[in-house]
């Protein structure tokens, strides 16, 4: 396979992440959207780096890997202390900020 | 060939993810799309990034979320179940910005055969991760205990 074959699948699961970021109403089925989104990039990184025989790729998979696992850690413990307070994670009805 | 059966798998439950109601089932749906994605990765000559896949993502990320999941609802009956709204924009745009990028892809000349694999890579990440990229590895472990330190801090009790 090519690596229009790859490039292609991610952006296809980049699309699909950003659709489940813009149409879901619980936060935490927000969050799971943006992951499929990181995740998409990633392939990019790596498909990139093997087809043009450089490790710099693969290193910043790694990082990106790594900032997406406390990405979600922080945004989960938003979430819990949002629950805490709202008793819900529904993204409607969190509206505090707005004017 | 097996470059298509992944694929499919991965669109697959990717779909699946953002379209099932049920919220538990989703977060299994996105563990089957990150080991999908572990799977592109070594159909990639990337063994070494597949293990941290799923060490990292299908390990961690799904179990945390499951965690979040159930100090927020309840794992079985009619609470869980989550709606979408807005769901035609959504698709609209979705596929707006799939078509823009597949579009500029099929501009840029991209082909090429794929490089010779020059052996094992994964001792070639470790001497670039304390090599060149050391000062970053420093800063993504302050990063590391910064971000988690923070949600310890946000998700504590008030007591």
């Amino acid at each position: 396979m090519s690596l229009y074959g790859y490039l292609t699948l991610a952006a296809l699961v980049f699309a699909i992440g950003l659709f489940g970021v813009l149409t879901r109403r619980n936060a935490i089925g927000i969050l799971l959207g943006i992951e499929l989104m990181l995740n998409a990039v990633n392939i990019n990184l790596v498909a990139f780096a093997r087809f043009r025989a450089d490790v710099a790729g693969l290193v910043f998979t790694l990082f990106t890997i790594s900032i997406t696992v406390a990405e979600v850690a922080v945004g989960l413990a938003i979430v819990i202390a949002i629950f805490r307070v709202r008793r819900t994670v529904e993204a409607d009805r969190l509206d505090l900020l707005r004017g | 060939m097996s470059f298509w059966v992944v694929a499919a798998a991965l669109v697959a439950s990717s779909l699946a993810v953002v379209l099932t109601p049920n919220l538990f089932h989703a977060v299994l749906y996105l563990a089957a799309a990150l080991v999908a994605t572990g799977v592109v990765f070594l159909l990639l000559d990337s063994p070494f990034l597949f293990g941290v896949q799923l060490l990292l993502y299908a390990g961690g990320v799904v179990t945390i979320v499951v965690f979040a999941i159930m100090l927020t609802e309840r794992l079985v009956g009619e609470r869980i179940a989550q709606t979408s709204r807005y769901v035609v924009h959504g698709a609209v745009v979705a596929a707006a910005v799939f078509v823009g990028v597949a579009g500029f892809l099929i501009q840029v000349p991209l082909g090429g055969p794929r490089p010779p694999l020059p052996g094992d890579l994964t001792p070639v990440i470790g001497r670039a991760l304390v090599g060149p990229w050391a000062a970053t590895l420093e800063l993504l472990a302050v990063l590391l205990v910064v971000a988690l330190l923070g949600a310890l801090y946000f998700a504590r009790t008030e007591d």
